[in-house]
């Protein structure tokens, strides 16, 4: 019997390597792409999904364009914008674009979306995304002015991303229903077949803009379809029935790199983890409540050593709550080296010598929140560990129930502080450091239009976090991307993939 | 035989009943549905206005009773996670499952029962023991695992069979061996014991002496009667396969049905789930029912008790 099963092992081992040549989607224009998730809608005010975003950027055009690489905002469909106040935003639009239907794009169709979308009764998903907006009102044919309800500095995040321009006659006519199934946009790539969470094909767009910062679409034609397991998305890679996917688990991308058969390659995103820890007391008396134990924990952890043996790839240790690219997130705040010694002495200051037990909560990376655990228990703090459903967890926290929790933010790719710390340090559900210096410092930052003004008040928010030990922020996520040897593609920290700047080699 | 049947059918109707009561409020109890549709990025204020928008709000009771109300006119109501009615989904997904079903146990009664027999005819010999290393394998190996093999043989390696999808027959063949086989050691076996018994009583032995012919006797005789547990077996089978398919759905990312409920419960779509988990029991039920007829049929003495 051994005999036989090592046998048929270096069978199998022999089949592997006598592959065939893969049948490349270059030789008839045809980049495959494969994914996880069934996007439960295309029309991209009616999803919460990254997959979302990945279609709404081939399909649709915002006013503006942050380009990936310097964060800067580009025009697109404006050609140029400007701020007249703290709550008015102008643009002056491109002339002679055209959404794929032939429909042209004007002043009347940036004017209907805004005001379509700014209006809660349509029921857009991410209210997050357009609840900034008061309204938009027509200048000229093609001159717009956005109206905000209070002044938001980060207003241009949406304006170059989330809000989509949609065609007023066309959405008019279907309406949210219509644009689900038959999507039109202004994008690079129009969609010529849809078959909701499934499948989708996209067509390059002959009509799309010149000089566009996404730039012209070379690939005629993208298909992408939904593959829950990821082994199978493998073997279709390697079969050459795909020609890409993401988010391959670190072990396996360093397989399939080796194996030469296809690139892989890996590039941080804005997603951060962060342990954090009830300083108020607010889920019942903790030990938490005390900065020292707090301090001891952030000093008890080897961060460094779980992004080398686990997280990997591009990853790297985050010492203050926020993504380091962010506007006003610094990185000179107080930082908390692995010191086992000193977050024991720190304890016993505390008055817990022999440390205690408390609850850990975790919803993802299960492996991370029991290295951490271990790192815990080393230095005597006894962690009752439970691994809950993502809502479940959210549910928990906001309950107050949960005194630590290992938690994750992607700051739904907003390069803004106000996506991040403001989100959970301004005494909303989540916050449970409860801190009313900080929250005024982050309000100041939030409303204030002044750059500078904005950086002083996120950085003195920034450091009374890490002071106090709030948070414990762990480090940056990481995507691994994996790709035909045919294509050129390159990944970008927002974690987008933008499939319009793909090409065949 | 009348009244039997009705009976039968209002007691199942009261089952399905059950099992949708007691889904609705296990899937709503698990997390709370506007958090869980809101997504990660939601805001409180993006929660709260789903749950009215949504009437999660009202209590869980009238929640239930305005579905009950609704379902029984046909109408399941609109998937809140594609927006699309439920039974829109179920007629795209449904028909990926119920082939998949009939293929698997199609091809796990073709291989499984001829198998029994030949093992009871000699029992312990080579093809006996052959036999039983067929249905032990089967047992033992975990059908993900005998999926990704298949994969790797046939997709990667000789690129000779399709992976995912379900657009032509032959994207069902390997889903089919991976979930028929998983069948087939249990119907194995019981036609094997069924047969050994059966062989071993008076009325072959009579048939025997009649010098009919040793297909007449296994076939026709023989077998009829061995075959009735199997039947009310390999029924019990198809329902778990049409059900239980998610993770060969998942791996051969064949968008069935089963896959969809799985889905549906992590994303708190409580009108699919609740399509799904109702049609499914009703299957269950209609299948339980025919085998019931099959065997009368088989066996006379079921059918006139």
């Amino acid at each position: 019997m051994k005999r036989f099963v090592a046998a048929s092992a270096l069978s199998l081992v022999a089949l592997a390597s006598a592959t065939p040549a893969a049948l490349a989607g270059k030789a008839d224009d045809t980049l495959n792409i494969v994914w996880e998730r069934e996007l439960e809608n295309v029309d991209s005010y009616f999803n919460t999904a990254r997959e979302g975003i990945i279609v709404s950027r081939m399909t649709w055009d915002a006013l503006l364009y942050r380009d990936p690489a310097t964060m800067e905002y580009k025009p697109l469909i404006a050609k140029s914008y400007k701020w007249v106040d703290d709550t008015t935003l102008e643009f002056e639009l491109n002339e002679g674009l055209t959404f794929h239907n032939g429909e042209e794009l004007d002043a009347d169709d940036v004017v209907f979306t805004y005001n379509w979308v700014a209006d809660p009764a349509n029921g857009v998903k991410t209210q997050r995304n357009v609840s900034w907006i008061k309204g938009a009102k027509k200048l000229g044919k093609y001159k717009v002015q956005v109206m905000l309800k209070a002044a938001f500095p980060a207003a241009l995040e949406f304006v170059s991303g989330a809000v989509s321009i949609y065609p007023k006659d066309y959405y008019e006519k279907v309406g949210p229903d219509g644009m689900a199934l038959k999507p039109v946009g202004s994008g690079p790539y129009k969609v010529t077949e849809l078959e909701p969470g499934r499948k989708i094909v996209w067509e390059k767009f002959d009509g799309y803009m010149q000089g566009s910062p996404k730039g012209t679409p070379t690939i005629g034609k993208i298909v992408q379809r939904t593959i829950p397991e990821r082994n199978t998305q493998i073997a279709e890679l390697l079969s050459g029935r795909a020609d890409w996917m993401w988010r391959v688990p670190a072990d396996q991308a360093d397989r399939l790199s080796s194996s030469g058969r296809v690139q892989i390659v890996n590039e941080q995103t804005f997603r951060i983890g962060y342990i954090t820890m009830d300083a108020s007391g607010t889920t019942g008396d903790t030990p938490l409540k005390d900065v020292r134990v707090r301090q001891a924990i952030s000093h008890a952890i080897d961060r460094e050593g779980i992004v080398k043996a686990l997280v990997r790839g591009k990853s790297a240790v985050v010492d203050s709550a926020c993504f380091p690219s962010q506007v006003g997130c610094t990185t000179e705040v107080q930082k908390y080296a692995y010191d086992p010694a000193k977050a024991k002495a720190l304890l016993a200051e505390a008055g817990y010598p022999d440390g205690f037990s408390i609850d850990f909560y975790a919803y993802r990376n299960r492996d991370y929140a029991e290295a951490m655990a271990g790192f815990l228990g080393q230095v005597g703090i006894k962690t009752n560990f439970n691994f809950l459903k993502y809502a479940a967890l959210r549910d928990k926290i906001r309950a107050k129930e949960v005194p630590m929790a290992f938690m994750t933010w992607g700051s739904y790719s907003i390069n803004d502080v106000s996506a991040i710390t403001s989100n959970f340090f301004t005494h909303g559900k989540d916050d449970l450091a409860l801190d009313a210096e900080v929250k005024e410092y982050l309000v100041k930052g939030d409303t204030t239009v002044d750059l500078a003004v904005r950086k002083e008040a996120y950085g003195k928010a920034l450091n009374l976090i890490s002071e106090k030990a709030y948070w414990l922020p762990l480090w940056s996520y990481n995507t691994n991307y994996a790709f035909s040897n045919d294509v050129n593609f390159t990944p970008t920290s927002d974690e987008i993939p933008r499939f319009f700047t793909a090409s065949w080699k | 035989m009348l009244v039997y049947t009705l009976k039968r059918l209002f007691l199942a109707f009261l089952v399905a009943l059950t099992v949708s009561a007691i889904t609705f409020s296990l899937t709503y109890l698990a997390s709370d549905p506007a958090t869980a549709m809101a997504g990660e990025t939601a805001s409180d204020a993006d929660i709260e206005y789903i749950r009215t928008l949504y009437g999660f709000d009202r209590p869980i009771t009238v929640q239930y009773l305005e579905w009950a109300g609704r379902a029984i006119q046909g109408d399941f109501g609109e998937s809140f996670y594609f927006k699309l009615p439920v039974s829109t989904l179920l007629f795209e997904r449904l028909p990926v499952s119920m082939i998949l079903g009939v293929c698997a146990i199609s091809f796990a009664i073709i291989l499984s029962i001829p198998l029994g027999v030949l093992a009871a005819i000699r029992p312990n010999s080579f093809l006996d023991r052959m036999a039983l290393g067929i249905s032990v394998v089967g047992q033992a190996m975990p059908s993900f695992w005998l999926a990704l093999l298949l994969i790797l043989i046939f997709g990667v390696n000789l690129n000779l069979l399709p992976i995912t999808g379900s657009e032509t027959w032959k994207h069902f063949i390997l889903p089919t061996i991976v979930l028929g086989y998983y069948a087939t050691p249990a119907i194995m076996r019981l036609t094997r014991t069924g047969m050994l018994e059966v062989l071993g009583s008076d009325y072959i032995r009579t048939a025997r002496a009649k010098g009919l012919s040793l297909p007449v006797i296994l076939f026709k005789h023989a077998l009829r009667n061995a075959v009735i547990p199997v039947v009310s077996l390999a029924a019990v089978q198809f329902g778990f396969m049409l059900g239980g398919s998610i993770v060969i759905e998942s791996i051969f990312a064949l968008h069935g049905a089963g896959y969809l409920a799985w889905e549906s419960i992590g994303r708190n779509d409580l009108p699919v789930v609740q399509a799904v988990v109702l049609v499914f029991s009703l299957f269950y039920i209609v299948l339980t029912f025919l085998s019931d007829l099959l065997n009368a049929w088989l066996d006379p003495r079921i059918r006139v008790g």
